[in-house]
């Protein structure tokens, strides 16, 4: 009897194991939502910031529990996967096994969109992933609805349109044309014609900053303000022409690709780079940025491709015997690279820190389309690809966000939440300064830059260190009449008076502040009274 | 093998009738949202600005006196109500939300020099330099009042006719007995035509006095003679003294914490005290650049008001050297009484200009009932400010504040001064011998003395 009351204790005291686990899952979230360590209060003597601060750190633990706890019971929706079972593989599960699995809602996205004549396409989607934007080369723009599949929509502009992109919403949208960039309206008219920039080979919009960057065939990179229209930053990257340009979602700072097999990152408050990196041997044929802005993934005319780590600027992996056109990061961190006739989509197979991609789906279009441009919809599990005969979207499972903020992007989204998103996005505009590589030090404390000079004891140390390893390095052994006793001695005595001459600099400089003082002593003796001076 | 891809349906996403609330959601991962350290940083700059572009603490001003309002009280028990009195003997009671005078009390045939009421407030006390003081009966607000136009005179209740002129009145709390300031400090009953009790300490007379709103039995004063004296009712002889090098013009206490005070002094700055340790001040209050004439505590007890010669009124943190703001106006001339009102909203300032002016506790404050996503807004626009006034941006926004001409003037005359001083001071003492020139820090070398 007593044995198995004590066994009733044992199992009450022992927490189930997925409460255990849920523990464990649960801090791993707060750590995300806390955004990086608390501070070091200890080092405070002030007692009652340092009350205000403890306090304040325990909000913020309070904060971070609070969105943890609802991220794992509250959130609507879960992210889509794909899960294989004993020998089968991802990569070998085609677009027609999706179709038969999902239901009617998903089933819609997967479709090809046949115009041969004004091919190939680029795409463009919002922020959101309601609306897309499709510009054929030879002159086709087109405004599309994905959630109702319908067009809202479409000019024909009768010439060269090199690339597309959305301003801050669905109702501009800009193009890169044959002689300049344009902006047109929803409803298909054009609203400006940007003539300072020159045929622009490459347009991207930096959201938060209301900048519109584009790449001209000359090179040349510009920012351009969409609220004022002001050109903030003319570059000239000196680097040749250039069609191979990406903004980093993380800091807003524009990457290109060069034929020399560099990419550049620029920013325009600087006419220099910020960083130039040799990624590839070759030309570079397209940049990606990983959405949490750690990671980019560069494709050159070689056949590589290579993972890189922008926090060590090291190469992280790289993928042989593989050449992408085009590159696209998905929001939940799938890599599409697009090539001929042939999608390959790379997954992070090992979770954590390190990352290794390897193949996660493959798509093969009709023989003979040309892959222009891959783009993953935001919020969705859809990737669009624009090839030489229309555009087509398929299915790829896990590749977006499940769960949307009604405050950052809404697809549902009403006029009037358009119009009051457009105020407080304008309220909240960042100037072109706030660009930098590390947005986190904004609001942090600058280091201290003064140097702690060495006291007069440890110079002579110092000193004393080098006479003696001077004194005891090993000469070498010269032939020839240059080994006698007299010139070893000679050469050491030489190394010796090497090693002090480095060092009396202090005391001269000492000596010198001296004799200025005592000049400045007998300055200021009255014109009388300087003969008797004491010279120096 | 299993597939799960996303969909979302319209219907669960989107409101079901035209009348429901839109449907928001919440997603609070980090990576959805980049730079956000430069966004807030961002909304902390144009939370700033819109403070100044929303800063407009004037609200009104109530006309009617035709000469310098000498002082003024608080009704306790009425919160709209607030009374005034002038130099010519003149005493209203005003209602601060039309900014009409309800009533009218003459009699003082000089300057009404104190005025209060009684805590349940139907008691009004005045006293002046005719030597009397006077005890009314205030009317009780009701609904007819605001229909009647014409004026309402009312006549004294009581009048107690003494030997000596009178500087200051104060009503007990939560008491029948009130307190004058004269010749001495005089301690009378509402039913009785003598002071029940009388203190002298010193030859000269006491200008300002105060009951404490914690212990009902003390009473702070100060006296020409630029005393501070703390009295008890329920010994026959005064507490606890200190002279200073000058005058204070009034006392207040702290309502939240009641062994505190602070002093309005002649030299522009306020002192605060403990009652307990009165040889070295708490705190000094530094930013007028005249004579402080009056001061009042927010009920709050974290902030008070004061009006000062120099034509401004200031609002003072109860622990900060320096004020938050400076209400000034091109008519307004110098402030002689100024009042927080009783839920901590408005201040009230009277000046010699005739006028009593209503202004905004809070300059940039939203009047009127708010809507709790209004009051979100503001607390969120609170917290990104304070966590940002450190940079030198949202700083400099913040902390700027319009000065008259003559005050930027004087502040630079009183800067120069004061610099001058430093100067020969340090001079003084790098050419003495080390330890014989001590400077006293400024919270104690105002205070010559303290006799008990």
């Amino acid at each position: 009897m007593e044995i198995s009351s004590e066994d009733n204790n044992l199992m009450e005291k022992v927490l189930p194991p997925v409460e255990q686990e849920s523990d464990v899952e649960l801090e791993t979230k707060v750590k995300k939502y806390l955004r990086g360590e608390g501070a070091n209060l200890e080092t405070l003597k002030d007692k009652k910031l340092k009350t205000q601060l403890a306090s304040r750190e325990k909000l913020y633990g309070k904060s971070a529990k609070a969105a943890a706890k609802i991220e794992k019971w509250l959130l609507p929706a879960e992210a889509g996967y794909l899960e294989t079972e004993g020998l089968e593989k991802t990569w070998r599960v085609k677009q027609t096994d999706i179709a038969n699995e999902v239901d009617i809602l998903s089933s819609r996205n997967q479709y090809d969109i046949v115009l041969p004549d004004f091919g190939p396409y680029k795409l463009d989607f919002t922020a959101s992933g309601r609306h897309m934007l499709a510009g054929g080369r030879k002159g086709h723009l087109a405004l599309l609805d994905m959630m109702n599949m319908s067009l809202i929509k479409e000019i024909q502009v009768r010439e060269t349109v090199r690339d597309v992109a959305f301003l801050h919403n669905d109702q501009f949208f800009a193009a890169a044309q044959k002689k300049y960039a344009y902006i047109y309206g929803r409803d298909g008219t054009e609203l400006h014609c940007l003539k300072e920039r020159g045929p622009v080979a490459r347009l991207r919009f930096l959201k938060n900053h209301f900048l519109l960057a584009s790449v001209n065939m000359s090179g040349q990179l510009h920012y351009q303000d969409v609220t004022h229209g002001g050109m903030v930053a003319s570059i000239r990257t000196g680097k040749g022409r250039t069609d191979v340009m990406e903004v980093n979602p993380y800091n807003s700072v524009v990457g290109l690709g060069h034929s020399g097999g560099t990419v550049t990152m620029w920013k325009p408050t600087s006419q220099a780079p910020l960083v130039q990196m040799q990624c590839h041997p070759g030309p570079v044929s397209s940049v990606a940025f990983h959405p949490n802005g750690h990671l980019m993934a560069t494709s050159g005319k070689e056949r590589k491709i290579k993972i890189w780590d922008l926090r060590k600027f090291e190469e992280v992996q790289t993928i042989h015997s593989f050449h992408a056109k085009t590159l696209s990061f998905s929001q939940k961190g799938l890599l599409a690279a697009g090539t001929g006739s042939f999608v390959q989509i790379l997954g992070d197979s090992s979770g954590g820190s390190s990352h290794n991609y390897t193949r996660y789906m493959n798509h093969s279009m009709v023989k003979g389309y040309q892959i222009e441009k891959v783009m993953f919809r935001p919020y969705e599990d859809v990737i669009g690809i624009g090839h030489s005969m229309g555009w087509s979207s398929i299915l790829i499972p896990g590749s977006g966000e499940p769960n949307f903020d009604s405050w950052v992007a809404n697809p549902f989204e009403t006029s009037k939440q358009r119009r009051e998103k457009e105020v407080h996005s304008l309220l909240d505009k960042l100037p072109p300064e706030t660009i930098m590589l590390d947005p986190s030090k904004i609001g942090a404390m600058r280091p201290s830059r003064r140097k702690e000079k060495p006291s007069r004891g440890e110079i002579e140390a110092e000193k004393e260190v080098a006479i003696e390893a001077a004194k005891s390095t090993e000469l070498k052994n010269k032939t020839k009449g240059r080994n006698k006793p007299s010139k070893r001695t000679k050469k050491k005595k030489e190394m010796v008076e090497n090693a002090k001459r480095t060092f009396p600099e202090q005391e001269h400089n000492t000596a010198i502040k001296k004799r200025r003082i005592v000049e400045d002593a007998a300055a200021e003796l009255p014109t009388s009274l300087k003969r008797f001076a004491r010279k120096n | 093998m299993k597939i799960k891809t996303l969909s979302r349906s319209v219907d669960e996403y989107t409101r079901e009738r035209s009348q429901d609330l839109q449907r928001v959601f919440h997603n609070f991962d980090p990576s959805l949202r980049p730079m956000e350290k430069a966004v807030e940083y961002q909304r902390a700059l144009t939370a700033a600005k819109l403070e100044k572009i929303f800063a407009r603490p004037f609200v009104g001003a109530m006309d009617g006196h035709r000469d310098g309002v000498s002082c003024m009280a608080k009704n306790p028990n009425y919160l709209k109500g607030i009374f005034s009195a002038s130099m010519d003997g003149d005493i209203r009671l005003w209602d601060i939300s039309s900014r009409r005078t309800v009533c009218q009390f003459p009699g003082h045939q000089g300057a009404v020099r104190g005025l209060t009421a009684s805590t349940d407030g139907n008691v009004l006390v005045s006293c002046g330099t005719d030597c009397t003081v006077r005890l009314w009966n205030v009317p009780r607000p009701s609904l007819e009042d605001s229909s009647i136009s014409s004026e309402n005179f009312i006549e004294p209740s009581a009048t107690y006719v003494w030997k000596n002129a009178f500087w200051a009145v104060d009503h007990q709390f939560e008491g029948d007995l009130f307190a004058t300031a004269g010749a001495q400090l005089d301690i009378w009953n509402h039913n009785r035509s003598q002071p029940v009790q009388s203190f002298q300490w010193g030859t000269d007379s006491v200008i300002s006095v105060r009951f404490n709103p914690g212990e009902p039995n003390l009473l702070a004063t100060s006296a020409s003679d630029r005393s501070i004296t703390i009295y008890d009712l329920r010994l026959s002889s005064a507490a606890r003294k200190i002279i200073m090098m000058t005058k204070t013009n009034s006392i207040a206490w702290n309502p939240m914490e009641p062994m505190n005070l602070t002093a309005a002094n002649e030299d522009g700055s306020c002192y605060s005290f403990d009652g307990r340790k009165l040889d070295e001040a708490k705190c000094v209050h530094k930013d007028h650049v005249s004579a402080v004439m009056d001061i009042d505590f927010s009920p709050t007890g974290r902030e008070f008001v004061t009006g000062s010669y120099d034509r401004s009124v200031r609002i003072f943190p109860y622990n900060g050297g320096h004020s938050r703001e400076i209400y000034h106006t091109k008519r307004m001339q110098r402030v002689f009484c100024v009042k927080y009102s009783c839920d901590a909203t408005y201040v009230i300032s009277g000046s010699d200009d005739t006028n009593l002016r209503l202004w905004k506790a809070k300059a940039s404050e939203q009047l009127g009932v708010i809507l709790p996503r209004e009051q979100k807004k503001h607390e969120y626009n609170e917290a990104v400010k304070n966590r940002y006034k450190h940079l030198s941006e949202v700083k400099r926004i913040v902390r700027h504040r319009h000065l008259p001409k003559p005050i930027y003037k004087a502040m630079g005359i009183i800067r120069t001064v004061n610099d001058s001083k430093r100067r020969k001071e340090a001079r003084r003492k790098a050419h003495s011998a080390p330890g014989t020139v001590v400077t006293a820090p400024l919270r104690k070398r105002k205070i010559i003395k303290e006799v008990e």
